[in-house]
Formats: structure tokens, C-alpha cells, sequence
């Protein structure tokens, strides 16, 4: 067992590393700028081309990837735990499919065109899907299970994934704003639309802050922790509340964004252990760390063109995981 | 009381299920009937009937140009890839013992694309023309799926093999393979990504005469092997320890299953293109309907997963017009709400 001063001085130290994180993210980029430059930028403010590209893009692009790598990382832990399922993350609830359809609806049908607008939309279409999902899966006696929910999200996933490459199909010419929009990225966003979703974060983030004991109980199996006295269902609702707060409020900003959720939280487990008022907390700042460094390479593998964060994640991230999973991954 | 009906012999051994096997009458009509009907659907309207009389060999000569030059090579590929798409997702969810296992998840599939764009964008010059004949995709497709598979295999390889390690690295590769893909898409001209987008689609558009002679031996080949190693499979489904007492060498019915899995994926996509959602739910929606026993259930698989992608196909070609919309975009339209029909019934019962 590692000892609590080890796990602390591992939050601490990865804490650090996303303060260095977000630092780099606002000070590299195509437009050329140093430390100092950015430094000015907040300080000796003067209205320069530099200046105003470190506060007004790069600036919220960094927020918004440490919030939503955060965010995705919860949510995939807390789906893990809840299905007993590896291969759970947000996808399974079907959220990002749904706010893709819904985006890709909104383009073709109601004409919307700017990202502001897909933020509501997404929103929508990501708690939609879930709680279509939730009905279809607790429909009769056998109720609720693991598998029923993980089945059901999957199929609904895909039925949504194929409406949207349908309509797709069917509208090529919108094709470039939204595929745009589909590959997930936190680029060109501005700091209200920060400002909208993170509310609905930081209440899954105090949710979830509140319930760590049931979710450890919970992790002991249905029965056990139903013998403990935790009330399966209600935590259960619990948990897919807080994971549509979570992954319909990154989504809503970023797009679909999918590797994060799954991989950080078995990251995260296999260096801290499975406590989860460790494991969350560590698998937030990791999902925090992955997203940042992601998007500043995506700036620079085919420079002046960006690559889809969500690419970036796969290559950073793959290889990490790959050395994890040979190493044997802790149970969750 | 099952009835079930026992077949032995030195190399293989089967309990059949009865209520199975009337199941499985059914479906093998369903395809026939799917089979006949997409024939007469498309541009023009050729009624079942007459498809019924020239494929006897008496019909007109336009209708038979239509149906036999047109419309019968890509629903016979359409067919054989579903089939093979299907089988290999019930092996390798008997393998990972994991629902939520899928060539597509643990990065065949995603291999397979990975080499077709890669393809495109070595052997293309200048101009943006291919410098080598298009015949060869489907070569660079199966070899993708191969190499991942393989690739998968050794990584996950540290003193045996275990199903999550498996299924973990593959998630990985999976996700890597798609990313270089994209990178690539992105670094060539748009052209090329949208052919290499259709593709990762699934498309059975450019089917040919020529494919239909490789894809059924090779596919009905892989399928008889796949009834042979049902046996291994149900063991499978026990757990590592439990199969090892019962005599199973698990790593290397493992590695051959896999092989046997891959093979299927590889030969389906080389001419299909990574059709998804048929290799993870068409097991899902056989289980539901007989059982959870190999014997069964792989037989059963393969007739929805070639129902899945015929229908999938016949609706992309005619429902919008001139448009042509590639196969697997309908695969999960069609599926899913089935699939969902089956689990809320279940779930009353």
C-alpha cells in the first residue's frame, strides 16, 4: 500500500504540472510569443496582435481543456465503477452521439450556424440521450443491470451515430462547419460559453465530492453494498446525473471528445489505487494534464493546420496506457 | 425440458438445440427472401417474381443485365461481409467475454482503415492519381487487419494472454490507428479523404464479379472452420482456470481463435469497407433469440449480420435518389431499434 503522504505528494506534484500545462498552452502557438509576452498580456495589457491572441484565444482554449479533461475523466471513472465494465466511458451513455445528432439536427433543420448556439443544442441532445437510454434500460422487472444499461446505451449510441452520418450524407454541403464541430476541440471558443457550462461541471464535481464513500461501497458489488445499506438505485441515478452534468457540459463545449474518460481513470487507479477519494481526484487532474498537452501538440504536428485534439489525446495517450495494461491494470 | 439433438464424432462434438434450429430455419428463409427482394429493388423496379425467373435463367435480357451485372455482385459481398463481420463478433466476445467487445473495438476494423488511407496516400502521385491498380486495396486492407491484430496480440503478451489485457490494448490501438488515420486524411487533399471516409464507412457500391469469387469460397471457408471451434469457445466462457482443468491449452485455442476472428474481419472489410455495429450487436441480437451457446449461435449471427448489412445497402442505393449513401451508414438505422425491441421484451418476460 502506498502511504497517504505519497498520494498526496502525487496530487500535489500532478497539480503543478497542469499550473506548467496551462501556461504552456497560453504562451505557444503559431503566433510567435514568449513567457514574457504572455506575462505583458496580463499585466502591461497594450492591445497588441499578441496580446489580444493570448487573451482572447489562447487564454480560454487553456481553461476550457483543463475543465473538460477534468470533467471527461470523472465521468469515465464514475461509469466504470457503476458498470463494473473497462470498456465503459461517457460513449456508453450514448452522450456524445446524442449531442452530435442534435448539433448535426439543429444545422440541417433549424438552419443554426454558430457555436454558441451547438452549446445548447449539445447539451440537450447529450441529457436526451441519456435519460432515453436510462427508460429504455430499467423497462420491466430485470430492471436496471449493468448490462442491460451498457446494451442499451450501445445500440442507442450507434442508432444516433448512424442518423447523424445519414443526414450527413443526405446534406453535404453543411458538411465542413459541422464535421468541424464532430471532431471535437477546444479551439475558437470564447469564455462565455465557459461560463454557461460550468456551473453544470462544478455541480457534478461537488457531487461527486460528496458521495465518495457510496461510490466505494458500490464498488464492492450490488449485493455487498446493498447489505451495507447504500441504496443501489438512488446512487445509481446519482451517478448518471452527475456523468450528463459532466460529459453533456464537455461535450456542449469541445465536441466529442472520447479516449480521455476511458483511459485516465485506469491511469489513474493503477498508480494511486483504487480508493476512489483518490482515484477521482487524480484521474481529474490527469484527464486536466492529457487534454492541455494534446491540444498544444495538435498546434504543431501539421503546422499552420491544427489535427482534432481528439487525435493528439489517442497518440499521447495510447502508448501510456499500453505500458499500463502490461503492467496489470487495479480493479476498480 | 430443451430438446436438444447431439452430434458426435472423433473431432467434434455439438448439442444442438431443436428450438434453435427452427430458429435458424426461419432466418435462412428471412435472408432468402431479403436476398430476392433487394435484387428487385433500385432504379428501376424489377418485381420479385421475375427476379424468381431470371435468376432460373428466363427473363428479359435488359431486366437480367440489371440484375446479375448491377444489383447481384455488391448484395452477394454485401451478404458474405455481414456474415463474416458478424461471426467474428461472436468469437471474439466469447474470447474477451466482454459485451462490449467488437473488431471494431479492440482495432481490426480500425487497422484495416488505417492501411486503406495509408494506401491512398503512398500510391498516389503528384496528381493525386493512384499510381497502382485499385485492386490492390483490399490486399492493403486485409494486411492492416492483420498486422493490428498481431500487433495487439504482442502487446498484450507478457507470460500468456489475459481477456482484459486483450481488450484494453486493443481499445488503445484502436484509438491510435483511427488517429493516424485522421492525421493522414487531413494531411492530403480533401478528395482523397472523403474516398478514404466512404471507405471507413462501409460501402459495397464498387462490388464486382471478381470479388464475389474470392469473397464466398474465403468467407464459407472461415465460417465452417468457426462451427468447428464452438466447442473451444463455450469452454471459453468459463474462465482461464476452469478451461485449463478441462483440458483446453487456453493460450493457444486463444491465439487461434483470434486468428480465426481476424481473418474473418479482414476478408469482410478488404471488400466492404469497416461496416460498424455488425460485429457488436448482430451476437447480441442472436443471443437474444437462441441462447447463448457457440453452436448456435454463430450460425445465427452470421444470417443477421448479412440481413443487416443487405438491408443496410438496399436503402443507401435506392431511398434517396441519386445520392448513394454507403451501407454502413443504415447498418445501426436498421439495427438498433431491433435490438432495443428484444431487450425491452426480454426484460417483461
Amino acid at each position: 500500500m502506498t502511504s497517504n503522504l505519497f498520494k498526496s505528494i502525487l496530487l500535489l506534484l500532478s497539480s503543478i504540472l497542469t499550473i506548467i500545462g496551462i501556461v504552456l498552452s497560453i504562451t505557444f502557438g503559431y503566433a510567435d510569443t514568449n513567457l514574457l509576452t504572455t506575462w505583458e498580456a496580463f499585466f502591461h495589457f497594450n492591445a497588441s496582435n499578441e496580446h489580444l491572441i493570448i487573451l482572447e484565444h489562447r487564454l480560454p482554449r487553456a481553461l476550457i481543456a483543463t475543465f473538460v479533461g477534468a470533467s471527461l475523466a470523472i465521468a469515465g471513472a464514475l461509469l466504470q465503477t457503476m458498470t463494473k465494465n473497462p470498456l465503459a466511458s461517457p460513449g456508453i451513455l450514448g452522450i456524445n452521439a446524442g449531442a452530435g445528432l442534435f448539433v448535426v439536427l439543429a444545422m440541417s433543420i433549424f438552419q443554426m450556424t454558430n457555436l454558441f448556439s451547438f452549446t445548447l443544442v449539445a447539451f440537450l441532445g447529450a441529457a436526451i440521450s441519456a435519460l432515453s437510454i436510462l427508460a429504455i434500460s430499467s423497462v420491466g422487472h430485470g430492471g436496471m443491470t449493468p448490462i442491460n444499461l451498457t446494451l442499451a446505451g450501445t445500440a442507442l449510441g450507434a442508432l444516433f451515430y448512424s442518423l447523424t452520418q445519414g443526414l450527413l450524407a443526405i446534406n453535404e454541403a453543411q458538411l465542413d462547419q459541422v464535421l468541424f464541430w464532430l471532431a471535437g476541440s477546444v479551439q475558437g471558443r470564447d469564455l462565455h460559453m465557459l461560463w454557461i457550462v460550468l456551473p453544470f461541471l462544478l455541480v457534478g464535481w461537488l457531487i461527486t465530492a460528496i458521495k465518495m464513500k457510496q461510490l466505494n461501497l458500490l464498488s464492492l458489488g450490488e449485493d455487498v453494498a446493498r447489505g451495507l445499506g447504500l441504496n443501489i438505485l438512488r446512487t445509481k441515478f446519482l451517478i448518471i446525473l452527475v456523468v450528463v452534468l459532466l460529459a453533456g457540459g464537455s461535450v456542449s463545449i469541445a465536441g466529442p471528445i472520447s479516449f480521455i474518460g476511458l483511459i485516465t481513470p485506469h491511469i489513474a487507479r493503477k498508480i494511486i489505487g483504487t480508493e476512489h477519494q483518490w482515484t477521482i481526484p487524480f484521474a481529474a487532474i490527469l484527464g486536466a494534464i492529457l487534454l492541455l498537452f494534446a491540444d498544444i501538440g495538435a498546434r504543431y504536428i501539421l503546422m499552420p493546420q491544427e489535427v482534432p485534439v481528439g487525435a493528439m489525446t489517442a497518440f499521447i495517450g495510447t502508448p501510456i496506457f499500453v505500458y499500463i495494461a502490461r503492467k496489470g491494470f487495479n480493479k476498480g | 425440458m430443451k430438446k436438444l439433438l447431439n452430434l458426435q464424432s472423433r473431432f467434434y462434438s455439438q448439442l444442438i438445440d431443436l428450438s434453435a434450429l427452427k430458429q435458424l430455419g426461419i432466418l435462412i428463409v428471412v435472408v432468402a427472401i431479403t436476398f430476392i427482394i433487394s435484387l428487385s429493388i433500385g432504379d428501376s423496379f424489377i418485381s420479385p417474381l421475375k427476379v424468381i425467373s431470371i435468376l432460373s435463367g428466363n427473363g428479359s435480357e435488359f431486366d437480367t443485365l440489371i440484375v446479375q451485372e448491377f444489383r447481384m455482385p455488391r448484395i452477394i459481398v454485401a451478404l458474405f461481409a455481414g456474415m463474416g463481420l458478424a461471426v467474428s463478433g461472436a468469437i471474439l466476445q466469447g474470447i474477451i467475454r466482454n459485451p462490449l467487445a467488437s473488431p471494431d473495438v479492440i482495432g481490426i476494423s480500425a487497422g484495416a482503415g488505417g492501411a486503406v488511407v495509408a494506401f491512398l496516400a503512398i500510391f498516389s502521385d503528384t496528381n493525386y492519381s493512384l499510381t497502382v491498380s485499385m485492386e490492390w486495396m483490399p490486399v492493403a486492407a486485409f494486411v492492416g487487419a492483420l498486422v493490428t491484430a498481431l500487433l495487439v496480440y504482442g502487446l498484450s503478451w507478457t507470460n500468456g494472454v489475459t481477456a482484459t489485457r486483450l481488450v484494453m490494448i486493443g481499445v488503445g490501438i484502436a484509438a491510435f490507428m483511427q488517429a493516424t488515420s485522421t492525421v493522414l486524411m487531413l494531411a492530403g487533399p480533401i478528395y482523397q479523404a472523403s474516398k478514404a471516409n466512404i471507405w471507413i464507412t462501409g460501402s459495397v457500391n464498387s462490388a464486382t464479379w471478381e470479388q464475389v469469387k474470392i469473397i464466398i469460397p474465403v468467407i464459407a471457408c472461415l465460417f465452417f472452420l468457426s462451427l468447428l471451434v464452438t466447442r473451444h469457445l463455450n469452454l471459453q466462457q468459463f474462465g482461464d482456470d476452469v478451461a485449463t482443468s478441462l483440458g483446453q491449452g487456453v493460450q493457444k485455442t486463444r491465439l487461434a481463435l483470434l486468428l480465426l476472428c481476424t481473418a474473418l474481419v479482414g476478408s469482410a472489410v478488404a471488400f466492404s469497407g469497416t461496416i460498424g455495429f455488425v460485429g457488436l450487436m448482430a451476437p447480441h441480437i442472436a443471443r437474444r433469440l437462441v441462447g447463448s451457446s457457440f453452436g448456435s449461435l454463430i450460425p445465427v449471427s452470421a444470417c443477421i449480420g448479412g440481413i443487416l448489412v443487405v438491408l443496410a445497402d438496399t436503402i443507401g442505393r435506392s431511398m434517396f435518389g441519386s445520392i448513394e449513401v454507403p451501407a454502413g451508414v443504415f447498418t445501426a438505422a436498421i439495427g438498433a431499434p431491433y435490438f432495443i425491441y428484444l431487450l425491452i421484451k426480454m426484460q417483461k418476460r
